[in-house]
């Protein structure tokens, strides 16, 4: 079997994406779907290819880490991008009613098309070993981000959204340039292999001004992956976004961000008085958005505003895996999580979209009664929400479960006691959801619920996986980096 | 090690049951007979495990993730085998109790099976990963027969319990994760029995902070003082059956827990910490029995009670020897089958009256003379009568807990004299916690069944059919194990062997 190098995963992604833009311009009749379809296929074949991968010498491309941890973020950007197409057939109809055109379906091309180059952008990320690459893969994400949050033209809340956040993704690409320039000044050095060289004989007295760059570089990862206190923008931006697109911000983003961040901080960690200043600061900064999420998600009633408070908290558990680094289970533990919070967030898109279509809007009061309405979309959502929640026999609950076992090794007491007392308000907010489903009486006048056949297959698939991986991780866990 | 052990079966009997429900298949029959399979299949279990072999039998193992040392690992000895007798009898009764709801039947039972099977997976994993597992697998099930099926205030009760259980059980979690880290690098597992050999073998440091969590956190799930209050207000609230099975059976898992891996792990700071044990069970027995009696309402009153009495159960759990932990395993089983006959009972009057406030009933023995009868029995079982097993369990228990802990000794004018220490000064006071329960049970009963009958509730109809069936069963097996307590403290000589 003919081996390929890493890269050529990125640049198949990228052609896929330039072929769908071809086939948007060049072929007025297609229906748009085809594009999307034409995608799945195109990542689908990417994701196959992922298991042919053959390292890269060192020495040739040190700005580029084809390590496990790099292919896992590879395949797990793929899966998210495919999930999302999914997603975004079946909001399809709800793209066309706010964007003028002159025939049905113009401008729906490029809503299929961005989140392939999003996809590819995600991939450089999870490789990214060079400040320069880092920066310059976050930018293509973010700002593919900014024009797919703004899609729909006609709609208030939408712009609102796309304008909060290219306002303070703007803003976070600033503190992170800021931050490498103060790191590469300090150190001479922008590639990640070469700083950790370099801070071997660092002097003990410009540590003040490198560790000004770090928390600079923190400041904006911490806007990536939505940690309190650069949260704010997170809600406005979930809600307004259309919802495939806060699906894939929600996974894909925060994904890319904490892979940025344990890459990032690794050299710096090998410095003992900078690892603990460092530690420190993302105990304060888990904490911190524990409680926010979780507190903040309380009171919601829109469901889509939940998730983005949930996406919040579920960062927080994140951030307490990435503060116990020091401890070997850590790494697993992160990654783990991420690839639980892909299954059971999108799980709960893929439920929420065609719910909300049928309703007229997102609230959890149009999930009233669905236990009886659409058992199938019913039990889909409880397993999301009860894993999202972590309850045992559920990949949520492993992924907790390994979290709160590597803190306790590093012995963030405090931490864990936090992350405990969060678990609890979490199980009341979701299962808001599933009061609403169960206990409340369907309106009268709800009509059917239509879903889509993939729609559907996606779904069985990902809540079979949820509850396969929780009952019996042993396979995922082998080929976990 | 077997091929495939029968405890698995057990397990799966519920849970395959619940697939025929929500394909379809008749929703009561399928349950009644999962749970009678499941009832048979225990007693089989009694009757080919071997005294005087290897404590845990029926083994069989699933490494599941072994880098951490977790496997689902099925095994049971007495103990466990008097659990799980405990679980299949209380499923029984209250699957045949249960009244089909007109909506959504299949929940209903579904829900039923759920409880049950996680409280059966709890009691037969040696696992502690999969211990703790299994008895979250009940936590949404009772959510949703309270929220749905419930009465009075219902919504608020589901919410509490929940939310108390949830936060209770990542409290142990993080006692079992902590169980973990304190034995040496390279040996962890959660296997019982690996951890029980190292504490034998002296490998583990102090836990002290370690038992602090497992207490707390089973605390809330077995309502330890003051961690009681969502668990009066959810079985007021909750259908029959659901209290049945979550104050029978499901509750008495964080003592089991408490007995099967505190007292044989971490002996030394289940002493250091007995004082504030002793003081939290007290409150258990003397605050909760009070409020107990003030209670208006049988529903609430059985609630409170049901609180009360863990408070003999962690006063044997306490003192920590053979004699007492011996009690505590059979008030265990006690406790779970007569609080089991009197919600099923209040139940069946609340389907009859539409209400169980005291200033409305009385007189009830008039037109249901059986059903008075056999209330009257769960009572005097619930008070620990002497010929039920509840008396055997308090009597082992008090005996147990007055020699527990070190003699004190005072003295009066330079003599030395004989003193009260604080377990004899605790088993006073659960003495007196006994007259405390004769009084509000013998109250209530004479509330209930005897006075003027008020002319509405004339025409009652008596107890009959499954239902007296089921509840005149959980009473037969009480008294039989009443007057032959030798049948099941037979079995616990298996579980002694690691006891201190």
């Amino acid at each position: 079997m003919a081996m390929i190098s890493a890269l050529a995963l990125e640049i198949c992604v990228v052609c896929v994406g330039i072929f769908l833009l071809m086939a948007d311009a060049f072929y007025v009749h297609l229906d748009k779907r085809a594009l999307a379809y034409g995608g799945i296929f195109g990542l689908l074949v990417v994701f196959a290819m992922t298991f042919f991968i053959e390292p890269v010498p060192k020495e040739y491309l040190a700005f580029y880490a084809d390590d496990s941890l790099g292919i896992f973020f590879k395949r797990f950007a793929l899966l998210g991008t495919i999930l999302t197409l999914i997603l975004s057939i079946e909001y399809a109809p709800v793209v066309e009613r706010f964007i003028p055109g002159s025939k049905p379906g113009a401008g729906l091309g490029e809503f299929f098309v961005l989140p392939v180059f999003t996809c590819a952008g995600l991939m450089w990320m999870a490789s990214a070993a060079d400040f320069v690459m880092i920066f310059c893969a976050l930018e293509l994400v973010t700002i593919s981000f900014y024009i797919q949050v703004a899609y729909m033209r006609k709609n208030q809340a939408s712009l609102e959204a796309g304008t909060k956040y290219l306002i303070l993704g703007a803003l976070s690409t600033g503190f992170l340039v800021y931050g490498i320039t103060w790191i590469y000044g300090m150190t001479g050095q922008t590639g990640l292999q070469k700083i950790s060289g370099a801070l071997l004989f660092f002097p003990q007295a410009s540590q003040t001004a490198l560790l000004f760059g770090i928390g600079l570089v923190l400041v904006a990862l911490g806007f990536k992956v939505a940690a309190a206190p650069f949260q704010f923008w997170v809600p406005d931006v979930y809600q307004g976004a259309p919802t495939p697109v806060t699906a894939f911000l929600s996974v894909g983003s925060k994904a890319a961000g904490f892979v940025v961040l344990m890459r990032v901080i690794e050299p710096f960690l090998a410095v003992p008085v900078i690892n603990a200043k460092l530690v420190a600061a993302l105990q304060v900064l888990a904490g911190l958005t524990l409680i926010y999420g979780n507190l903040a998600a309380m009171p919601q009633t829109n469901l889509k505003r939940l998730l983005g408070y949930s996406s919040i908290a579920h960062a927080g558990y994140l951030l307490v895996g990435v503060a116990s680094v020091g401890s070997p289970s850590a790494g697993r533990a992160i990654v783990f999580y991420l690839l639980g919070y892909l299954l059971m967030t999108f799980l709960a898109f893929l439920v929420l979209i065609p719910v909300a279509k049928a309703a007229g809007g997102d609230d959890i009061a149009h999930f009233n009664g669905l236990g009886r309405r659409a058992p199938g979309l019913a039990l889909a959502m409880l397993i999301s929400m009860l894993s999202l929640a972590g309850l045992p026999f559920t990949v949520g609950f492993l992924g907790k479960f390994f979290i709160f076992e590597a803190a306790m090794r590093e012995q963030h007491y405090a931490l864990v006691a936090i992350g405990v007392v969060t678990v609890a308000c979490g199980f009341y907010y979701y299962l808001k959801v599933v009061r609403a489903m169960y206990w409340q009486p369907a309106p009268a006048d709800a009509g059917p619920i239509e879903v889509s056949a993939l729609t559907r297959f996606a779904a069985t698939f990902l809540a079979a996986l949820i509850l396969i991986i929780g009952i019996f991780p042993k396979p995922i866990l082998q080929i976990l980096p | 090690m077997s091929m495939v052990s029968p405890l698995l079966f057990l397990i799966l009997v519920p849970l395959v049951a619940i697939a025929f429900i929500l394909v379809g298949s008749n929703a009561r029959m399928t349950a009644l007979i999962a749970s009678v399979v499941n009832l048979v299949f225990v007693l089989a279990l009694f009757a080919v495990y071997k005294q005087g072999e290897a404590p845990y039998q029926f083994l069989w193992s699933l490494p599941v993730i072994p880098s951490m040392g977790i496997a689902l690992t099925l095994g049971a000895d007495g103990l466990s085998l008097i659990m799980l007798l405990l679980a299949a009898l209380v499923t029984v009764a209250a699957v045949a109790v249960s009244r089909t709801p007109e909506k959504n039947a299949n929940w209903f039972y579904a829900s039923l099976l759920f409880i049950s099977a996680g409280g059966i997976g709890a009691f037969a994993s040696i696992d502690l990963f999969f211990f703790y597992m299994f008895h979250e697998l009940a936590l949404i099930p009772t959510f949703l027969l309270i929220g749905i099926w419930g009465s009075g205030d219902r919504q608020a009760a589901a919410w509490k319990a929940t939310i108390y259980l949830a936060l209770g059980s990542f409290v142990l979690l993080l006692g079992l994760i902590g169980l973990y880290l304190i034995q040496p690098e390279g040996m962890r597992t959660f296997d019982l029995r690996a951890i029980i050999g190292m504490a034998e073998a002296g490998f583990l440091p102090d836990g002290n902070w370690v038992y602090l969590l497992l207490l707390i956190g089973f605390g809330i799930l077995v309502s330890l003082f003051p961690f009681h209050t969502w668990a009066p207000q959810a079985y007021a609230s909750a259908p029959a059956p659901a209290a049945m099975l979550h104050a029978g059976v499901l509750k008495k898992f964080g003592l089991y827990g408490l007995i099967r891996i505190a007292a044989p792990i971490l002996p030394e700071s289940v002493a250091a910490f007995s004082n504030l044990l002793l003081v939290l069970l007290v409150g258990n027995i003397l605050y909760v029995g009070y409020v107990t009696i003030s209670q208006r309402k049988l529903d609430w009153m059985l609630g409170y009670s049901s609180v009360m009495h863990m408070g003999y159960i962690f006063l044997g759990f306490a003192a920590l020897n053979t004699l007492s932990l011996t009690g505590a395993s059979l008030m265990l089983f006690a406790h779970g089958l007569s609080i089991a006959a009197l919600f099923a009972l209040s139940g069946e009057l609340r389907e009859r009256t539409g209400t169980l406030d005291f200033a409305e009933l009385g007189g009830f023995a008039k037109p249901m003379p059986a059903f008075g009868l056999l209330f009257g029995f769960a009572a005097f079982a619930a008070i620990g009568l002497p010929g039920f097993v509840g008396f055997a369990g308090e009597l082992l228990v008090f005996f147990g807990s007055f020699i527990g802990g070190e003699p004190s000794m005072g003295s009066i004018n330079g003599k030395e004299i004989f003193a009260l220490n604080n377990f004899q000064i605790a088993t006073i006071c659960a003495v007196w916690g006994v007259v405390i329960s004769a009084v509000y049970m013998l109250r209530a009963y004479r509330r209930v069944f005897f006075g003027p009958l008020n002319d509405r509730w004339a025409g009652l109809p008596e107890i009959s059919g499954l239902t007296r069936g089921a509840i005149v069963t959980l009473i037969v097996v009480m008294l039989v194990t009443g007057f032959f307590p030798s049948l099941l403290i037979n079995f616990l000589q298996s579980a002694s062997q690691v006891w201190p």
